[in-house]
């Protein structure tokens, strides 16, 4: 399984690496490769060139401060598990990284790679909708912030334009008092998930929910926030009652697909089945 | 034994192994030649259809291609022969080793591209323009049934061969039962996967008309030999060469058509050519397997006892009769009862070809299938009935006085028309399993619900015939610096062959360890042999060994006596030396200055030898999910005799692990077309790491073979047959409160949660 | 293209297509066959090679990317004839049987072991679940892993 053939270029600015994107509309760009290699390995997709970003600097950086958590889109898995400051920052994103994949995967699997191939159960652009986080691009024409909910428009699809590279992903800040949980469900550890469900939510001063941010994954075809479900759950303390009727409203929002792997009324009930346990484990302080 | 070695017996370390750790294996995609030009294989991407034109032009356009070669190359192309039971009337659903006019699977070989690199052979062969008219496609087996569109249409039917397995008289047992049960079962089609995908490197001496292939495995000879028909050579005149082989499971090593059209390449062109399966291609050009549904009833007495089981199961065989694409079929009519005491069987198995990969022998051919369509209808049974699992196998167990015990007549049957259990104490191995999983114990959380999960026990037992014949072959040289050579017909796959074959011989002559070296499988080393299949090496490669090292040691003995100007009986041969009775001693080494040998053959007219044992497994069920987590695994199976305790163990659990991943997530899956869905190892999944921790095995040798002289019975096998059957049952002993009833395989999550939650 | 890196120690330079990953290129143009093929797109592990201290498949990465990294391949875990205690582990609990994943499996155990000493059992199972194997059912390999431990304990040294 061999790819068909294509020049090689690893350019030492963005901006050289945006000319060549421009010279060549069938160009593609290439940063860890753990996810365009295989399409390239079953000729799925034959770009004329690659344009690696190995040598481009400034887009390694992990930055943590008052505004939030700033992930360069060369950033990978592993940079982040081995952050430190992570853990705290930003527990959700730390959990979810953790079902990224596997160990070599996630060696040299990166923030602007999972972002632009766009797969619906892959687990950073799912953080990055639930969390409303910001997505920068850069092109011939500048560059442009897209709001994560924006960016992804279907499978395997995003609005990033030929000429556009990912330098960025912003993620808002997380205070520390708040309430989350991150449930995946896949067949074998790090396989794609079936269904995955990321959420948070802040609470008034009569402990009832504030702000819910409920995320889903795998069950649909981009990453989206189920907004009829965190409506449910916004003004209301969180107990049994509630529990399952957001979870009921959730499988009943959805529209997931069907594949070899599963059909729409298990995904619906798998879905049911994560909210109720993210919404339980979110409730013990510290997430889960 | 004479000396005082004891390898036999002992955990002894590999000697493979030291390569292997050191990544110095050598498989066959890690030879090259010089002036090598690589293959690549365009496959049919329609399942059925009139293969109208091929053309090539572009092909030959691309840089690097050196030459396509399609059946007009080829002129009459050869159809693949049976290796196993080639019975009147499957010759008009052999094989061709390449499409002529029609394809019948998404992945039939239709041309060969042979270019500088394998990334240029997969270009040209990206630049082939194939003109299919499209049929349509014969999607299952019931399509197959109605034969209206028929994959072979001078034949007139679909039906490659049906078997059919008597004993006593199942109708009267049916008429006259207490309680009779009737359900259907499917286990679904899938594959051996071994880790190495195939692989063929293949030379032609034009100057001495011989052609040599690496990357043999299996059956190197059969191989041979028809290869060397196919092309028109004698046989001494083609050498099949086995190098390191990463796993074969019965899948590789049979002759596929790339075992000819890669040879013919080589000669075709006049350079070596090597060819690499990749993953994607061996997914529809591997032999498939396991494809099989039932309709079964049992009949029994109110206490348990069966009294008959009959019915009809129909396999899947796909679009051609592979080598041994029969034995499934024939094992799942035979062995339909296992264990198990049936005194009236009649059980029809039917093969019926559609436009799917063919599908041919994968460890424990039948026997898997057998085991969960027989276990599960015995569980239900056992319910309805209000009786005890343990005590239902222990009720109906062959016992030890019965032996040996004949089981169903098969028909058409070929060599093993009749077989027969042949040594052993089932229950002993089923009380054993029951005590050291601590039956009475787990049984307690039978059906309940925990923390969110059902629990659910149950148990298993299993035969393993193993060792069909006729024979192996064997030859032993004694050097002068005192090693012995054993070149052995038995072939490699990885389950450690060399080691084992070098403890017998070992132990027989009385010489370390480290003086044996085996050589195995290629037909360069011995005029005949036949090969690993069957789980027959130690059988009867092992005995071929034993036997051989006897003999070569009567030579010694008979080289000293001359020496010695005496008598063998006054010769003592202790510790690498042969002693005459005045004191007088000489090495085994000097006594072959030049060089004594012996050649072999060890044949066991197809006596089959029956390991046994039982399985028991405890597992929970997430009703949300599906998920079904195995808690607790153990198989207990007496081989007869252990010769290396380490590497049985090694056998036990892979095959426990293969045989999970079978009941819980290996699937091929085809769409109506004949389209693969499950395309590569992201849709194909098999266990992980993670997936199984708790899996355990003990290994017991309470009851020898008498069949062959080690008294040894063929292992590879047994750990996987019972395998689906027994998660069946605890995955339904655990949904007992919603009545749950898993009849099909495999246990995916929405599959079990859809038992769990039948509303 | 020509590309430069170390391997196993030792500099070394191949001039290979773009679109020759890193695996063909060590067992094709190196002749160090030890890193195999198992699938060729990232699901098997077989390939496993260290570059720059991490575990990642040799398959998913151009010849092109390793320039100027410095590559650890199976042939590379040990300097002489003797086995490390890796290794020995591995043959010591029959953690191979047919060979063809153990080069992944070595070099995975190895760079997880490297910087994590203490790994247990989950660890060590979650860290090679991307490491396929057909033949031994994984508890063995497991288990010599857990064993081979004591070797990468950081020494005290004053």
């Amino acid at each position: 399984m061999k790819p068909a053939p294509f020049e090689y270029h690893a350019p030492a600015t963005l901006r050289e690496a945006i000319d060549l994107l421009v010279s060549d509309p069938e160009a593609t760009v290439i940063a860890g490769g753990q996810s365009l290699i295989p399409v390239l390995a079953f000729r799925l997709a034959a770009p004329s060139m690659l344009v690696d970003l190995r040598r481009v600097p400034g887009l390694g950086n992990i930055a943590v401060g008052e505004s939030g958590v700033r992930l360069g889109a060369r950033v990978r898995w592993r940079d982040i598990e081995h952050d430190r400051r992570l853990p705290t920052a930003h527990p959700l994103l730390r959990e979810a990284v953790a079902h990224v994949a596997h160990y070599q995967i996630r060696n040299r699997g990166t923030v602007g790679g999972s972002l632009a191939h766009a797969d619906p159960a892959a687990e950073l652009p799912g953080i990055a909708v639930t969390c409303d986080a910001e997505i920068t691009l850069v092109g011939a024409a500048g560059a442009r912030n897209i709001r994560a909910g924006e960016f992804f428009t279907g499978p395997l699809s995003t609005v990033c334009q030929a000429d556009e590279i990912i330098t960025e992903l912003r993620l808002p800040f997380w205070p520390a008092d708040r309430r989350w949980a991150f449930q995946e469900f896949a067949q074998r550890q790090g396989d794609f998930a079936l269904a995955g469900i990321a959420l948070f939510y802040d609470r008034d001063r009569y402990g009832r929910v504030r702000d819910a941010h409920v995320g889903v994954i795998g069950a649909c075809n981009r990453p989206q926030r189920l907004r009829k479900v965190e409506t449910l759950l916004n003004g209301h303390p969180v107990d049994e009652d509630l529990i399952r009727e957001a979870a009921a409203a959730a499988a009943q929002t959805i529209d997931p697909p069907e594949d070899l792997h599963a059909g729409a009324a298990y995904r619906r009930a798998l879905v049911a089945t994560l909210v109720e346990r993210s919404l339980r484990a979110a409730a013990q302080p510290r997430g889960s | 034994m004479i000396g005082t070695n004891r390898y036999i017996g002992s955990p002894v370390e590999r000697v493979e192994d030291l390569r292997f750790l050191r990544g110095r294996g050598e498989f066959v995609g890690d030879l090259r030649r010089e002036g090598m030009l690589h293959a690549a294989i365009l496959r049919s991407p329609s399942a059925h259809g009139r293969l109208r034109r091929i053309d090539t032009t572009a092909a030959y356009a691309t840089p690097g291609v050196r030459a396509v070669i399609t059946a007009a190359e080829i002129g009459a192309v050869p159809t693949i022969p049976l290796r196993l039971l080639p019975l009147p009337g499957t010759e008009r659903f052999l094989q061709p080793i390449i499409a002529v006019d029609r394809v019948r699977y998404v992945g039939e070989p239709v041309a060969v591209v042979l270019a500088d690199s394998a990334a240029l052979a997969e270009d040209g062969v990206g630049a082939i323009a194939l003109d299919i008219e499209e049929l349509s496609p014969v999607a299952d087996r019931r399509a197959s049934g109605r034969h209206d569109i028929l994959l072979f249409e001078e034949s007139g039917t679909n039906l490659a061969m049906a078997f059919i397995a008597v004993s006593g008289d199942a109708d009267a047992a049916f008429r006259e039962a207490a309680y009779v049960r009737r359900e259907c079962f499917q286990v679904q089609r899938y594959t051996a996967l071994p880790m190495e995908p195939r692989g063929l490197l293949a030379e032609w001496d034009g100057a001495q008309g011989r052609m040599t292939v690496l990357g043999a495995a299996k059956v190197p000879f059969f191989n041979r030999d028809t290869l060397a028909a196919m092309l028109g050579l004698a046989p001494t005149h083609v050498d099949l060469i086995e190098n390191d082989v990463g796993g074969g499971f019965g899948a590789r090593g049979e002759f596929y058509p790339e075992d000819f059209l890669i040879p013919f390449a080589a000669r075709h062109i006049g350079r070596p050519v090597r060819w690499i399966e990749d993953r994607r291609e061996h997914l529809t050009a591997m032999n498939h397997a396991r494809e099989a549904d039932c309709e079964i009833e049992i009949a029994c007495r109110q206490d348990g006892t069966i009294l008959g089981l009959r019915g009809e199961v129909f396999i899947d065989l796909g679009a051609y009769v592979r080598t041994n694409g029969l034995i499934a079929p024939r094992t799942l009519a035979q062995f339909f009862s296992g264990p198990y005491r049936v005194p009236n069987m009649r059980i029809t198995a039917t093969a019926l070809l559609t436009n799917k990969t063919p599908a041919g022998t994968y460890r424990a051919p039948g026997r898997y299938e057998a085991s969960f369509f027989c276990e599960r209808l015995i569980e239900l049974a056992a319910g309805d009935l209000a009786i005890d699992s343990a005590e239902m196998r222990r009720r109906n167990l062959i016992s030890a006085a019965e032996m040996p015990y004949k089981l169903p007549r098969l028909e058409p049957g070929g060599p093993m028309v009749d077989t027969e259990c042949d040594s052993g104490d089932y229950g002993e191995a089923l009380d054993r399993c029951l005590a050291e999983f601590d039956w009475a114990e787990k049984c307690k959380l039978q059906g309940q619900l925990i923390d969110g999960r059902y629990h659910g026990v149950a148990v298993a037992c299993f035969i393993e015939g193993a060792g069909a014949g006729p024979k192996e072959t064997a030859r032993l040289e004694l050097a002068s610096d005192g090693t012995v050579a054993v070149y052995v017909g038995s072939a490699a796959v990885g389950q450690g062959l060399e080691t084992v074959m070098a403890q017998i011989a070992a132990d027989t002559l009385g010489i370390p360890l480290d003086r044996v070296r085996v050589f195995h499988g290629s037909t360069s080393y011995l005029e005949e042999g036949y090969g690993a299949f069957h789980s027959r090496s130690t059988i009867l490669g092992g005995s071929a060994v034993f036997e051989g090292a006897r003999a070569l040691l009567e030579k010694v003995r008979a080289a000293a006596a001359a020496r010695f100007g005496g008598s063998t009986e006054e010769i003592e041969l202790v510790d690498d030396r042969a002693r005459i009775s005045d004191g007088r001693s000489v090495s085994f080494a000097e006594l072959a200055a030049d060089g004594l040998r012996v050649d072999t053959a060890f044949a066991n007219n197809n006596k089959l030898t029956y390991a046994y044992g039982s399985a028991a497994a405890h597992v929970t069920v997430d009703p949300g999910t599906g998920r079904v987590e195995l808690l607790d695994y153990l198989v207990v199976e007496d081989v007869g005799r252990i010769v290396n305790p380490l590497t049985l163990h090694g056998q036990a659990i892979g095959g426990v692990v293969q045989g999970l991943g079978g009941a819980f997530m290996e699937n091929l899956v085809y769409d109506g077309n004949g389209q693969l869905l499950t395309g590569s190892l992201a849709d194909y999944l098999i266990p992980t790491a993670t997936d199984f921790p708790a899996i355990h095995a003990i290994a017991l040798e309470n009851h020898p073979s008498p069949s062959n002289p080690l008294g040894v019975k063929g292992a590879g096998e047994g750990a996987i047959i019972p395998v689906g059957g027994l998660i069946a049952n605890a995955v339904a002993a655990a949904l007992s409160s919603v009545g749950a009833e898993p009849n099909e395989l495999p246990l995916s999550p929405p599959r079990v949660w859809r038992l769990a939650n039948p509303s | 293209m020509r590309v430069m890196f170390q391997l196993n120690g030792k500099p070394v330079e191949v001039d290979v297509e773009p679109r020759m990953h890193l695996a063909d290129c060590l067992r094709d143009e190196l002749r160090q066959t030890g890193t195999h093929l198992g699938c060729e797109h990232g699901v098997c592990g077989a390939c496993t090679v260290v570059v720059d201290g991490a575990a990642v498949r040799s398959c998913l990465m151009l010849a092109v990317q390793a320039e100027g990294c410095t590559v650890v391949t199976v042939e590379g875990l040990s300097t002489d004839d003797a086995l490390t205690p890796l290794q020995t582990a591995f043959r010591k609990h029959h953690a191979l049987q047919c060979g063809f994943c153990t080069p992944g499996m070595l070099t995975t155990a190895h760079a997880l072991l490297t910087e994590e000493p203490d790994a247990d059992a989950d660890r060590i199972r979650a860290a090679l679940s991307g490491n396929l194997c057909r033949c031994t059912g994984y508890i063995p390999i497991v288990e010599a892993v857990l064993e081979a431990r004591a070797a990468y304990q950081k020494t005290d040294k004053p």
